[in-house]
């Protein structure tokens, strides 16, 4: 018993190299300079001819790469700028108004609320191409085509979150909520006091749910946004790659840290929030 | 809220039923062009294979490694986490590995050549398909782990202990306990995939650009070589039907729950 327990471990062990191997061969890569690198990858990210070799440690390792990239590529802060100012503004927009539009959907009985339930799951499972040429027109109509907010604005209205935080909501026992109503409490009391610290987890994990989403966007930029300046590091970051592929590893790296990051900080809640999405109503 | 979404697409709709100018009413004959398009029954093909193919097999997998953690006592909570973890890595980081791996002169033809089989040329072959739902899996694994061991934590101990007192061994109660406990949360979890099998247009753009082998070539860059052209009746006329596929299955899932309950 004791046995076959320790082969199952061995096995998922090696199943899950399948994961962390590449993620430390790119950071390896990343601590490699630019000669090696480029006699190592150049045939295939720089057209040099010849195979790519495998090398798993960088011969002389050094830090010149990531010294390049954030005091010598002035085109990766812009980038990385653009792609803060349009995830934290959505952020917190989802917030703003998914949190209300949420607490509402869970907590309280009206005509249609089964309906419109369906419909935001309907619009859940939508891809961006269907909406693609109604939210180009909506833009173009508002004149903000091309600027940051054709970005955030549709950003905001995004139904995943709220779908997430409904089911958060609805997990609060409802004796919790008339006990503070005898109290005295009036209804947007006992949303703030009540409804947001119980579902807190629950909208923690829709916040890091969101930024993954939103640090990860491709195609939004690429319909909505012509100007180059304007890009976000997700969509740019290939570019990088074309143009100085010395540091494209470290680039890669560091675009993923404040996801890394997030992601090891917020883990309990995010497997909370994802089981959440699993459960049926 | 649902307006902000909702009133535009009713545009689109009505757009659908224009001709090129805005003016005159034309009735299907927007819907008879795409269908007629070559392009967009290849497109659609594509994407109904690879959702085909996809779905099952993540399904299949992240059904066993969730099966097999959960019987764990060590490791178990790292295993977990480095599953999960791809979910964090951002597409535009990890292509670039990708490329590295299944470029014609890439480390996998390499490998391959220290056995003496002939290289291919991955991306541009009918394999890219198979690249394809390589990084989709590689992604979405860990996801769906977890919603299924969700899902295994529902299962109320005592069944199995029952089960166990009436003889029953590990087998039987898997077949006859997990599986059919499992099947609503499997339904939730064929949606958040399909959800997930949309996203993966991003990977395939990053690596291979907006016209890639014809075996990858998806609704979405149909959608996006259209945009460029601004040919804004075909694309009405296509995202109508596809909300009204999206729509049709989600009412479907819905209410197949309503006559459970």
């Amino acid at each position: 018993m004791k046995r076959k327990n320790r082969m199952i471990t061995a096995g998922l062990v090696v199943l899950s190299s399948v994961i962390w191997f590449p993620l430390f061969f790119m950071a390896a890569q990343s601590l490699m300079g630019s000669t090696e690198l480029i006699k190592n990858t150049g045939a295939v990210l720089a057209g040099t001819g010849g195979k790519a070799r495998f090398t798993l440690l960088p011969q002389f390792p050094t830090l010149a790469p990531y010294v390049e990239l954030l005091l010598d590529s002035p085109g990766f802060f812009v980038m990385f700028w653009n792609s803060c100012k349009q995830v934290f503004p959505i952020l917190l927009g989802q917030l703003l108004i998914g949190m209300p539009a949420a607490w509402a959907l869970a907590r309280y009985k009206f005509r249609g609320r089964n309906v419109l339930m369906l419909l935001y799951m309907i619009l859940m499972i939508m891809p961006f191409q269907v909406t693609m040429v109604s939210g180009y027109l909506v833009l173009k109509k508002f004149q903000i085509l091309d600027t940051h907010f054709a970005l955030i604005l549709p950003g905001i209205f995004n139904t995943f979150p709220v779908f997430i935080m409904t089911k958060a909501f609805a997990g609060i026992p409802d004796s919790l909520m008339d006990a503070a109503r005898i109290d005295g409490a009036g209804e947007f009391r006992v949303f703030t006091s009540i409804g947001i610290p119980m579902a807190l987890p629950g909208i923690i994990s829709a916040v890091i749910l969101g930024f993954l989403e939103c640090w990860n966007v491709i195609e939004q930029p690429m319909t909505f946004l012509k100007t180059k300046n304007l890009w976000p590091l997700s969509l740019y970051l290939p570019n990088i790659t074309a143009d100085k592929m010395n540091v494209s590893f470290a680039a890669s790296i560091v675009m993923m840290l404040p996801a890394v990051f997030l992601f090891l900080w917020g883990q309990a809640y995010l497997e909370q929030g994802i089981a959440a999405s699993g459960l049926k109503e | 809220m649902g307006i902000f979404i909702l009133f535009p697409f009713l545009d689109v709709f009505r757009r659908s039923f224009l001709d090129a100018m805005g003016g005159s009413f034309v009735g299907v004959d927007n819907y008879l062009t795409v269908l007629g398009k070559s392009s967009f029954k290849l497109a659609v093909s594509n994407t109904v294979r690879f959702i085909a193919v996809c779905i099952p097999l993540l399904m299949l997998l992240s059904l066993t490694i969730a099966v097999l953690i959960s019987s764990i006592s060590k490791l178990k909570e790292l295993l977990k986490t480095i599953f999960l973890f791809p979910m964090a890595i951002p597409v535009a980081s990890i292509v670039v590995l990708w490329r590295l791996v299944f470029d014609n002169s890439g480390y996998l033809n390499g490998f391959i050549e220290k056995f003496h089989i002939s290289p291919t040329d991955w991306m541009n072959g009918p394999s890219a398909f198979y690249v394809l739902v390589f990084s989709y899996l590689w992604k979405n694994t860990g996801y769906d782990m977890v919603l299924w061991l969700a899902g295994l934590n529902e299962i109320p101990e005592s069944l199995y202990e029952a089960a166990r007192i009436d003889g029953a061994g590990k087998k039987e109660c898997f077949y006859y306990i997990t599986l059919p406990l499992l099947k609503p949360t499997a339904a939730m979890i064929a949606v958040l995939s399909l959800v997930n099998s949309f996203k993966v247009f991003r990977e395939a753009y990053l690596i291979a650009g907006d016209y890639p082998h014809k075996s990858i070539y998806m609704l979405q860059h149909l959608f996006n070589n259209w945009f460029v052209k601004l040919d804004i009746q075909k694309m009405s006329a296509a995202s109508v039907m596809m909300a009204l596929a999206a729509a049709l299955i989600m009412i479907g899932v819905h209410v197949s729950h309503e006559k459970k309950k």
